[in-house]
Order: structure tokens, then sequence, then C-alpha cells
């Protein structure tokens, strides 16, 4: 039971992953395709990450999962507000 | 092995070998220094497929990720600080002359002699055989820690592992003799939001950095794999600007590069001073000894790595230099 619930999420997961890959490839400029990466691999480590929790044997393991997304998720807003702010303003050294 | 996965394998495989291709091939130099990023966490994904996460960390924290730190650092400095690459190359394109093709070549024959050399390595190995998994398992006992790896590399080849740390040292000794190094201008300004994330970022990474150094006693982790990750600690300072290197620091950090060196060497000195071989360590001792060399080299690997990241020695009268985490 917890393995099905578990893969439901991950599976889940990966769509969200291939649904923003698409908007990367398809989306027709930087700021779309940073809205699609950004949101939709966000959730969907959400989701992979909830997966794996379940499968997680320990307290401990949890723990870390969680850390690994939180981390991953900040970072990654960052990273995407990092390039947005690169395509307007170029870089300035003041 | 189960079937999904030798499909999972061989896809991985051939990822690796296209991005290896498109990092050689594509024009942008941007995209050449992401593609291989890429291509090094994929490295250290094919590193846990082979079971080697100890080898999959260092990739992953020094191949992938301050060796990406310090091409992206050099590509800024060559398009926005030294203009070397001109302003039609800032966009994107390289610079179209030509590479001499004796350097073409010279590169050629000595990428082809490693790739003998490993060829040969591989042939001359006993196929299928046990490897020296039995033979460190019998000498486990002996080493003072549980982790097989850092046992290799801590005590049973421990020679190895003080000439890794001697070329490191060796590196930022040559940076720092070039009077013209990457940049003496700070960091761009990256905003508001990098600030925060910085601020919420660093201690997580010198808790990150910490763990590793020490969980290598008996897991995968250690000194490299601790002290990249902490070197990722000097890159936020260095780019949040909350550390400017001035030129007062420089005797700290020339302690601090020569710091692993320096006790590595002393303590196999010590040792062979004891009437025994200069690395082996007495049982009852081992422990601490291992651990001692590897906190002592994790913040030389951690302090030149940053250095190595600001790309030049601090001199007076600019905003240059390096940190000292």
């Amino acid at each position: 039971m917890l393995e099905i619930a578990a893969a439901a999420f991950i599976a889940l997961g990966t769509l969200f992953f291939v649904a923003g890959t698409v908007g990367l490839l398809r989306f027709p400029d930087i700021f779309c395709r940073l809205h699609a990466l950004t949101k939709a691999d966000g959730l969907g480590l959400a989701l992979i990450a909830v997966g794996v929790a379940l499968l997680a044997g320990t307290a401990g393991a949890v723990f870390r999962i969680a850390l690994v997304w939180f981390f991953v998720a900040v970072a990654s807003a960052t990273c995407g507000h990092l390039i947005a702010r690169y395509a307007r303003h170029g870089v300035r050294h003041d | 092995m189960t079937d999904p996965l030798v499909i999972f394998d061989v896809a991985l495989a051939l990822a690796i070998v296209a991005l290896a291709v498109a990092a050689l091939s594509v024009r942008d130099l941007f995209a050449m220094i992401v593609l291989f990023v890429v291509f090094g966490l994929l490295s250290a994904l094919a590193w846990v497929r082979l079971s080697a996460p100890d080898v999959a960390l260092a990739e992953a924290a020094i191949g992938a990720g301050v060796t990406g730190a310090l091409l992206l650092k050099t590509l800024h400095h060559l398009r926005y600080v030294s203009g070397t690459l001109g302003q039609q190359a800032a966009y994107g394109v390289t610079p179209l002359t030509p590479v001499p093709i004796g350097v073409t070549l010279a590169n050629a024959i000595f990428c082809g002699l490693i790739t003998l050399g490993l060829a040969v390595a591989y042939l001359g190995a006993p196929a299928a055989g046990p490897g020296f998994d039995a033979l460190v398992a019998e000498a486990m006992p002996r080493s003072g820690v549980d982790h097989p790896v850092t046992g290799v590399l801590l005590n049973f080849r421990a020679y190895d592992t003080l000439m890794e740390v001697v070329v490191l040292l060796a590196a930022v000794v040559a940076v720092w003799q070039i009077e013209r190094g990457v940049s003496d201008a700070p960091a761009p300004v990256l905003g508001e939001v990098w600030q925060g994330f910085a601020r919420l970022a660093l201690p997580a990474t010198v808790v990150v950095g910490t763990y590793l150094l020490w969980v290598g006693a008996e897991a995968p982790g250690g000194a490299f794999q601790g002290g990249a990750v902490l070197a990722a600690v000097g890159l936020l300072l260095l780019l949040t600007r909350a550390y400017v290197p001035q030129p007062t620091h420089r005797g700290i950090a020339r302690g601090a590069f020569v710091l692993g060196t320096g006790v590595f060497a002393l303590v196999a000195l010590l040792v062979a001073s004891g009437g025994r071989v200069a690395f082996e360590y007495p049982l009852e001792h081992a422990k601490t000894l291992i651990l001692l060399i590897e906190g002592m080299v994790t913040i030389s690997i951690a302090v030149t790595l940053a250095a190595l990241f600001h790309g030049r020695e601090p001199v007076a009268q600019t905003k240059g230099g390096r940190d000292d985490t």
C-alpha cells in the first residue's frame, strides 16, 4: 500500500518535471521559460520527495529528504530570480 | 541487476558521452560550462550506480560544483573585467581566431596517452577477480577507522593522499605568483534575494561540510568532500561581499594553505621517528591521528579552493584577496 502511494507520488512528480521541460523547450522567451521551469520543477521535486520519504525507513532519512527539498526549492527560486535579474539588468558592479 | 536498471545505466552512459561531445563542440562558452557541470553531475550519478558514493560525492562537490564556479568566474573575468574576449564575444559566440594546429595535436596526443593508459590498466586488471576487497577487509581492524575508503586513503595509501594535497598547495602557490590574477574587482551586486539566500545557505553549508568530514570515519564522506563543501562557504562570503580579502590576511591564508600538508607530513615523520614506516600509525592512536590529519586537510582544501576562486593574491589598495573561512 505504502509502495503504491509512493510510486503514485513519484510518478506525479515526474509528470511535473516533464511539463516543466516541455515549457522550457516550447515557451518563447526567457521569463516564460523561467516561470515554467522553477514552478513546475519545485512542485515536481516536492512530490518526488514525499514519495521517497514514504519509502524511507528512518526518521533521520525523512528529515534529510525534507532538508534536501527545502534547500533545492530555495536555491532554485533564487537561481530563477538571478537569471531574470541578469536578463533585465545585466551585470552591475557598483 | 534487474533489467530496467540496465536500460537506465545504458541511457546514463550514452548521456554522459553525448554531454562530453556537446561540451567540446558547442560554440557558446557559457553553454559549454553549463554542459560541463551537467556532465559532472551525471558522472556523479554514474559513480553512485557503480557503488562508489565517495567518488560520487567528490565528483559532485569538486568536479561539478567548485570547477563549475571556477570556470564561470574565469568567463566573467574574460567577458566583463579584462575584456579579453572583446565586445562581440561578450554575448555568446567565441572568437573565431583558429586554434593553432600544434595545440590541437598536442592535446590530442596527451588525451590519447591517458586513454591508452586507462585501457592498459583496464585490460591488465584481473578480469572478474575479487580485486582488493578481501585484502582491505582483512586489514580494516588495523586501520583505526570503520569506512574502507577512508582506511585506504588515509592509512594504507596515505602517501598518495599526501601528494594530492601537495598538488592543491602547488596550484594556489602558482596562482598567487601571477601578478595579473583573475580580478581585483569585488563580486557583482546580485540583489537582496541573493543576500537572503546566502544568509540561509551559509550556516547550512558549514554544517553539511563539517558533517561530511566527521562522517568520513564510518560512511562515505571525508576531507575532500567536506573541504569542497566548506569552500562553498568561502564562495558565498566572497559573492555576498560579506568578506572582502585584505592584504593583511595573507599571513593567515598562507598558514591555512600549508596547514594540511604540514600536519600530514609532520605526523608521518613523527610516526617514522618511532621506528616505524612513515604511515604505519600505532593502532591505539590511529583514529585520533587520521581525524587530526583529515580535519587539518579539510581546512586547507576549503581555504585553498576559495582562494583559487578569488583567483589572485590580495594586494594593497585593491579590494581583492581571498577568504579565510
